[in-house]
């Protein structure tokens, strides 16, 4: 059907011309994923789902999960929004997950983004409680502890603790919060009664620390007490090298 | 135009050629629009048994009609829908879907096979209603394309896509689909996603004719090629055409129009036609029909 033959420098001039094309979209549209993709987002998924870059690989954006949800919670991301845009999210401020037993935001996934194995809603990890405790009344010497009481994992998540109080005999109780238990639900920071949340719950990531493995806490009970300790992933000395000296002796290495 | 009408230029097979008559009376107005009032009636419905389930708690026999949006649905709580190519863009980032996606994208791969892949473009899709809007426009103010772009590079789009998805982890043209993000903020109230559907919209309306829909759509060029082989296809009767050309002058793919390949299958056969119909109706020798691909037989 091809009546015109392309002279060769010409079909080489257009191969190229596609090539670059192609190229400058596809750096500027990956730009653009890249920008959405890897943004830290503050918003708190739903119960269930997976870590970050496999929850945004997988979840289609159907927002099924958003309709099984019995307390209207979760919320598709429109574009602008600080949560990669199509995705479900909460603010639990707003309204926080109530940790359905048989959890249908997970159950109407169609892709997995939500992940069925999770079977026990204790287990899941939408965020992390922290504690501003320079606005919390509690922390004050209030007696308030509402975060403690509508706490869902009951005194495990949060804790309240006696404190001593500066010019008083009386004891602050103030509560604490253990990331070993605390599902990120956010009943807490709903009922938090300061103007803006004392407490809050955000993605663990943004919170959680590391302690780092050299650090040995021996007076606590689950710390063997060893004297071998030797960190993991460190180089060791090869077999056979010359032991050097430690410390700064090797500046007098030879002199004496 | 005028001339024409009065000294009628007689077509290859020898019938003189009759330019297409919009009809006076309101029922032959109607008969001349007839897809385009089913695929509006068909567009808004979907549209509408989304956000009626969504909003209105929607059901039917005690099972929500039609939960979730394009992307991945469930129609009356047990037949799984999902895009197939939102799909394949997932599965290339190498994550392991549950089933349950995998074969909604398989059912509604196999319901545009039977009905001509890019039925979805101008059957269902919420984006053609905005670019039908921008080409009805163009028109009604004269105005000319800026520039011409080849309407393969969508396949280009395609390949796109696909591979950026294995490269940077996330689907992508999920990510930055107008169609998408028009239906989810139809459905799950609006964001700044109108701004996207209103550039497509300026686009099309004042850069180039169908251009999205036309030109760079991946989904529309992923569709194309599922249509391929499809069963339902519009015939095309040789005898009778006249080569007025009214059908192209319709059709938003007018490349698909090609009378010669016409003419040697009994149909139209590019998988970039989407089943619009309007060629049909305008056609004033009565060529064109929707048919079965197997009951199609060209003249000899």
């Amino acid at each position: 059907m091809r009546d015109t033959i392309i002279p060769r420098r010409e079909f080489l001039t257009r191969i190229g011309q596609g090539a670059a094309l192609a190229a400058t979209g596809g750096l500027i549209w990956s730009y653009l994923l890249r920008e959405q993709a890897h943004a830290m987002p503050t918003g708190i998924r739903p119960p269930a789902a997976l870590a970050e870059s496999d929850f945004n690989a997988m979840c289609i954006k159907c927002g099924q999960c958003v309709r099984a949800c019995p307390y209207n919670t979760l919320k598709l991301a429109t574009v602008g929004e600080a949560v990669p845009v199509g995705t479900p999210y909460f603010i639990p401020r707003k309204i926080p997950c109530y940790m359905c037993v048989d959890i249908p935001c997970k159950a109407a996934c169609p892709t997995g983004a939500l992940d069925p194995g999770l079977t026990d809603i204790n287990e899941s990890r939408m965020g992390l409680a922290v504690i501003d405790i320079e606005n919390c009344l509690s922390w004050q010497g209030l007696r308030c502890e509402i975060c403690h009481r509508v706490c869902p994992v009951q005194n495990k998540a949060i804790t309240v603790e006696h404190h001593p109080r500066r010019l008083s005999k009386h004891a602050m109780f103030v509560p604490v919060v253990h990331s070993d238990f605390c599902t990120g639900c956010g009943l807490c920071e709903a009922a938090c009664p300061t103007d803006e949340a004392a407490i809050r719950v955000l993605p663990p990531k943004l919170v959680e620390g590391k302690i780092g493995e050299h650090y040995r806490l021996g007076w606590t009970v689950d710390t063997p007490v060893t004297q071998d300790f030797k960190p993991q992933g460190r180089p060791t000395a090869r077999p056979g090298a010359r032991q050097r000296p430690g410390g700064l002796d090797y500046l007098n290495e030879g002199e004496l | 135009m005028s001339a024409s009408l009065e000294t009628p230029i007689p077509g290859p097979n020898g019938r003189p050629i009759r330019p297409f008559v919009m009809p006076q009376s309101l029922a032959g107005k109607i008969g001349v629009w007839r897809h385009i009032i089913l695929r509006r009636l068909v567009q808004t419905g979907v549209l509408l048994l989304f956000l009626g389930t969504a909003h209105w708690g929607w059901s039917l026999a005690g099972q929500p009609i039609l939960v979730g949006n394009l992307s991945s649905s469930e129609l009356l709580g047990v037949i799984p829908m999902a895009d197939p190519f939102a799909v394949a863009q997932m599965l290339l980032t190498q994550h392991a879907l549950v089933s349950k996606v995998l074969v909604g994208a398989g059912i509604v791969l196999l319901l545009y096979g039977m009905l001509g892949g890019r039925v979805w473009c101008s059957w269902v899709c919420p984006i053609n209603m905005v670019t039908d809007l921008a080409g009805w426009l163009r028109i009604r103010l004269g105005i000319h394309d800026m520039f011409r772009l080849s309407r393969n590079i969508r396949y280009s789009v395609l390949a796109l896509a696909l591979l950026l998805s294995a490269l940077t982890g996330v689907a992508a043209f999920e990510w930055v689909s107008p169609i998408s993000m028009l239906h989810r903020e139809l459905i799950f109230g609006l964001g700044l996603g109108w701004t996207a559907v209103l550039g497509v919209f300026l686009f099309d309306l004042l850069v180039l004719k169908h251009g999205w829909c036309g030109h760079l759509c991946p989904l529309g060029a992923f569709y194309a090629l599922v249509g391929r082989l499809a069963p339902v296809r519009v015939r095309f009767d040789t005898p009778t055409c006249t080569h007025c050309g009214e059908c192209a002058r319709v059709c938003p793919e007018p490349q698909v129009l090609n009378l010669r390949q016409a003419a040697n299958a009994g149909m139209i056969t590019s998988g970039e036609c989407s089943n619009c119909g309007r060629c049909i109706t305008v056609c004033p020798e009565d060529t064109l029909h929707f048919d079965l691909r197997h009951r199609i037989h060209p003249a000899e």
